[in-house]
């Protein structure tokens, strides 16, 4: 089966969506709550293509022979750079103090978007660290709702150790526990959980700021070249 | 029902009243959100010992029953005193003067005898401004009725001997024409859409051009066709009445006293799809109907005409059940609402899969309106044809408006479709309108230039809701109330949405104060499309479509401040500014 | 070619972002061809001509960094929000979800010798947080960076100056 993405021609095998024919093939469409080894959700938005005139998100969007996507518009460019913005804007992103900075998918994607600004009004909103668990804190400042934490611990580490709670603006991710906190699941620090998360929120304690500025991931490259952190 | 630490009222512990509850809900995953509704009833609130227990006994994590818990606005974690009071507060009520009420009960409830809150729309706009007090609907609160009301809180008497006048709900059928119109079928016209056989019978509902009417307007034998074909055993069937369009009250009219119809044709349906569990999904501020609607549902059960072999017909198994909404505006949209019966969080699915390939438990399902199934009845009595000849071509038969808002003639109005909404206002009695916004906060805003436009799914939307606005009303403040009710009720879970409708709200408030900017203002117009076209569900899509409309009809209702205006300095200061003048604060 | 004004202030931020500037070393000379400084803490002018180019170091903390901001906005043709914190708030907005009194009651009353929180009339009150400078005035232009390096910044003022729109390669975009 083969379909056009940007004019370029590209291979996909039954069942593919378009993101991972895509990404099998090596060309980059941005994302930020995919992740291979989970099924897709489609709830970042940031890898909406444009088909017919429509937008699709691409990780939900089975492929069908000979089909014709757009990723690489303006107007798609405009609409990524909004979104990335939204999330700045939604937590507190305080980049140079963060550890995962240079090693972030939403600094990342940031950057290939040519991001200089956040654009709107930042929310500022009061978010709880918890730093319960003996082999790593949250930083929930940082959480982009992705929801990929969730997904991992309750179907790669069958733990459950995370859910999420609340409605609309007052959406967020906790553990899962009784009180709330991440010291009382059965998480561990080698759960898949732990290292899944697209930007800075989970943090082994004792460690920090190991590569220097300059040799960090995406300081190197382009996350369409350096790939995902959480690969 | 205020509860002590621990207790129900009666004395039980959260251990039995939450063993009741399963007994009685159904001990399933699916049965989550109605245990959690009866264990609330039952203690008051939801502490974290009763979701503590729940989750004990039904086998799920705690952080999973506390997700459920937190998304739907009408689950409590605190106790809430003698009287949970929630006054509707849209559009309509506030123009109805809600405000009062507010600042009456307000101050009443203060101090531990009640809790009041507010919560967008109840259903009651043809008789604003309303509240739910325990659950029991009191319409127009205000003078005399007010009065009573805050007499007997000041006396502590539980609403259940409140008199029934003051919980007395109007129907205000204005006009009635062919779905109003119907007797109480008792298997009449199920039978008669037996004699036809269901191929037959879905090539007349085809005829009848019957579109759905609770909102997308997608034509119904279609949506029954491909469930019938699913190569599966089971099938659902499931009547939609959340009717959380704010100003929109027409599916409780037809709940309230054309219920047969809609069993009927839920029944029909199920006959014609071969399903054999059907539900009602009845939002939360219905609830007060909850017993009537049993009651029905049992009678036409002795009646035969639920249950096994209906009709005497050996196989013809089909029966019914109530699912309450717990408060969410977004469970309205068909997948959330199916998540929402399965026990979970209202969150829509991902489309493709479609309900009526995966619906209920993944089984083929068929969503309907309340007044889409009810209607479907009239095609199995009159045929196809009979039912087409009145309306559009591409909208056929009546349809029922609620009206509210400023006329002197609120109400249901059953009219054909391609009525135009001037002929609407006029029957309704609407002087020196400014504006209607036509199916609710998701719909159009309409101005007089439109008035003459026929009301159709081609034309003017014709969604439930029509709130009417005289010349003496705001048009940012109305726009504002409706990107307030959007970001409250966005789901969070996709990113355009759950910010966006805030950044909307925040922008909207701005121009409502009179410090919006043009650059606030072209930022408002993209953040609409970019709603419109990257969100996930229908929500979020047409979260910013009043506010752009009222920006294009309505320009000089967003006069543009200097931008220099835009940081309240004062605002911005009025925590210093106290420091300063509590003096010193040395300590 | 007149030469262009330029107009720099350090705000809610560190001075870092201005010592980047300086890092320039000797390309300083080259950038002196092309611009003369107006107001700014490396000139130490304290009053201000109407402006080509205003660059504003870190967000709005308080009274004063508003008027500052409004003024720069009224003298500048186009204004630049310059580093993280003029951006985004930074690092001083780490203070944003806490209430005015609770913060500086934690600052000044609290585990310290006299406590005590500085009233003075002459200080400008505290914003209720710190405010990035677009929610405070319109801005032209900005240039993330904590802080932007001394060569992002060369390269920032002769897009501005040659009218060109502003980007950067991707070794001198960044936020930390
Ligand atoms: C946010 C949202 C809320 C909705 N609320 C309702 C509702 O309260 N009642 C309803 O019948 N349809 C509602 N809908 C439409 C349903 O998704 C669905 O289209 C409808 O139930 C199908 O029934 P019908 O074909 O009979 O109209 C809503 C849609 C969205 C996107
Ligand atoms: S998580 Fe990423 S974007 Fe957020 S502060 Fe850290 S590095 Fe910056
Ligand atoms: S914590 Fe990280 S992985 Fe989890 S939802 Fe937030 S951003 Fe995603
Ligand atoms: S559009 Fe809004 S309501 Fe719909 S899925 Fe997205 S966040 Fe939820």
């Amino acid at each position: 089966m083969r379909f056009v993405i940007d004019g370029m021609t590209i291979e996909a095998q039954a069942g593919d969506t378009i993101l991972t024919a895509c990404r099998r093939a090596g060309y980059y469409i941005p994302h930020l709550c995919f992740h291979g080894d989970l099924p897709a959700q489609g709830n970042c938005r940031l890898c909406l293509v444009e088909s017919k005139g429509r937008l699709l998100p691409s990780c939900l969007t089975k492929v069908t022979d000979g089909m014709e996507v757009a990723s690489a518009t303006e107007q798609l460019h405009t609409l990524r750079l909004r979104l990335t913005q939204m999330l700045f804007v939604e937590g507190n992103h305080i980049c140079p103090s963060c550890e995962a900075s240079g090693n972030c998918m939403l600094q990342a994607l940031g950057y290939r978007l040519g991001l200089l600004d956040n654009h709107y009004p930042q929310f500022f909103p009061r978010r709880p660290l918890d730093a319960s668990h003996p082999q790593m804190i949250l930083d929930f400042n940082r959480c982009i709702q992705c929801q990929l934490c969730v997904r991992a611990s309750d179907q790669l580490d069958q733990k459950h150790a995370f859910v999420v709670a609340g409605r609309g603006g007052e959406a967020h991710i906790t553990a899962s526990s009784s009180n709330g906190q991440l010291g009382s699941t059965s998480f561990a620090a080698t759960d898949h959980a732990a290292g899944i998360c697209p930007v800075g929120v989970f943090l082994g304690k004792g460690v920090g700021y190991v590569t220097p500025i300059g040799e960090r991931r995406y300081d190197r490259a382009d996350i369409a070249q350096a790939g995902d952190r959480n690969a | 029902m205020t509860a002590a630490q621990g207790k129900a009222a009666d004395g039980k512990t959260i251990q039995t009243v939450v063993r009741t509850a399963m007994r009685r809900c159904g001990t399933g995953r699916d049965a989550l959100l109605a245990v959690l509704i009866h264990v609330q009833r039952h203690m008051g609130h939801l502490p974290d010992e009763a979701i503590a227990a729940v989750a004990t006994a039904m086998r799920l994590t705690h952080g999973e029953v506390a997700g459920v818990v937190s998304f739907y606005a009408f689950f409590h974690q605190e106790p809430f005193g003698l009287y949970d009071c929630r006054l509707a507060d849209n559009i309509i009520e506030r123009h109805a003067g809600n405000a009062a009420v507010q600042e009456r009960l307000g101050t009443l409830l203060k101090g531990g005898l009640g809790t009041l809150s507010t919560t967008s729309c109840i259903g009651l706009s043809d008789q604003a401004p309303g509240a739910l007090i325990d659950g029991a609907p009191i319409p127009s609160l205000k003078d005399d009725r007010l009065e009573q009301v805050v007499h007997l809180m000041e006396k502590e008497i539980p609403v259940a001997r409140w008199p029934g006048s003051l919980s007395r709900v109007k129907p205000n059928v204005r006009r009635a024409d062919r779905i109003l119109q119907q007797q109480a079928w008792q298997g009449e016209a199920l039978r008669q859409a037996m004699t036809q056989g269901a191929a037959a019978f879905l090539e007349e509902l085809e005829l009848s051009g019957l579109r759905g009417m609770g909102g997308a307007g997608f034509p119904t034998a279609r949506k029954w066709h491909s469930v019938r074909e699913a190569a599966v055993t089971e099938r659902v069937v499931v009547c939609n009445a959340d009717e959380g369009e704010p100003g929109t009250f027409k599916d409780r009219v037809l709940l309230q006293r054309h219920a047969a119809a809609l069993f009927e044709g839920m029944t029909i349906c199920g006959w014609c799809v071969g399903a054999r569990h059907g539900f009602v999904y009845l939002r939360g501020e219905y609830r007060y109907l909850l017993p009537i609607l049993q009651r029905k549902l049992a009678a036409r059960r002795r009646a035969g005409l639920l249950g096994q072999g209906i009709l005497g017909v050996q196989g013809f198994d089909f029966d019914i059940q109530i699912r309450l909404g717990a408060g969410a505006y977004v469970c309205g949209e068909e997948s959330a609402l199916l998540e929402s019966l399965e026990g979970k969080r209202g969150v829509p699915r991902p489309r493709p899969p479609y309900p009526v390939e995966a619906g209920f438990q993944a089984l083929p399902t068929v969503v309907n309106n309340v007044e889409t199934l009810s209607a479907a009845c009239l095609v199995a009595v009159h045929g196809g044809a009979w039912y087409a000849a009145v309306g559009t071509a591409a909208s056929r038969g009546t349809k029922l408006f609620s009206v509210s808002g400023d006329c002197s003639r609120p109400g249901v109005y059953e009219l054909p479709m391609g009525t135009p909404l001037q002929e609407l206002l006029q029957l309704a009695g609407a002087h020196r309108t400014q504006a209607v916004q036509m199916g609710g906060a998701s719909g159009a805003l309409v101005a007089p230039h439109d008035f003459g436009e026929p009301i159709a799914f081609e034309a003017l939307p014709p969604g439930g809701s029509v709130m009417i606005f005289d010349q003496s009303r705001s048009i940012s403040g109305i726009v504002h109330n409706f990107a307030c009710f959007f970001a409250h009720e966005s789901c969070g879970f996709c990113t355009p949405c759950r910010v966006g409708t805030r950044l909307q709200r925040d922008l909207v408030h701005k121009f409502t104060l009179g410090h919006g900017d043009a650059a606030d203002l072209s930022e408002l117009k993209e953040l609409g499309l970019l709603m419109g076209r990257a969100s996930h569900c229908g929500l979020g899509q047409s979260a910013g479509r009043a506010v752009g409309d009222a920006l294009q009809y309505f320009p000089e209702h967003f006069p543009i401040a200097s931008p220099d205006a835009f940081v309240q300095l004062e605002t911005a200061l009025e925590q210093a500014r106290a420091l300063r003048q509590a003096g010193g604060h040395t300590p | 070619m007149p030469k262009a004004r330029l107009a720099t202030v350090s705000l809610a931020g560190c001075f870092g972002c201005h010592m980047s500037l300086l890092d320039l070393d000797e390309a300083l000379f080259e950038l002196a061809e092309l611009v003369e400084v107006d107001r700014s803490p490396l000139t130490d002018i304290r009053t201000m001509n109407d402006c080509d180019i205003g660059f504003i170091e870190g967000g709005c903390a308080n009274e004063d960094n508003v008027h500052v901001a409004r003024l720069f906005r009224k003298k500048c043709r186009l204004v630049c929000a310059v580093g993280a914190c003029a951006v985004t708030g930074g690092i001083p907005a780490l203070r944003n979800n806490i209430p005015l009194a609770e913060l500086l009651a934690t600052s000044y009353l609290q585990d310290v010798v006299d406590p005590g929180i500085p009233n003075d009339p002459e200080l400008p009150m505290l914003l209720d947080k710190v405010y990035p400078i677009h929610e405070v005035i319109r801005v032209d232009h900005t240039l993330p960076g904590c802080p932007p390096s001394a060569q992002a910044i060369a390269l920032f003022v002769k897009q501005l100056l040659a009218h060109e729109p502003v980007s950067l390669p991707y070794k001198e975009l960044h936020y930390d």
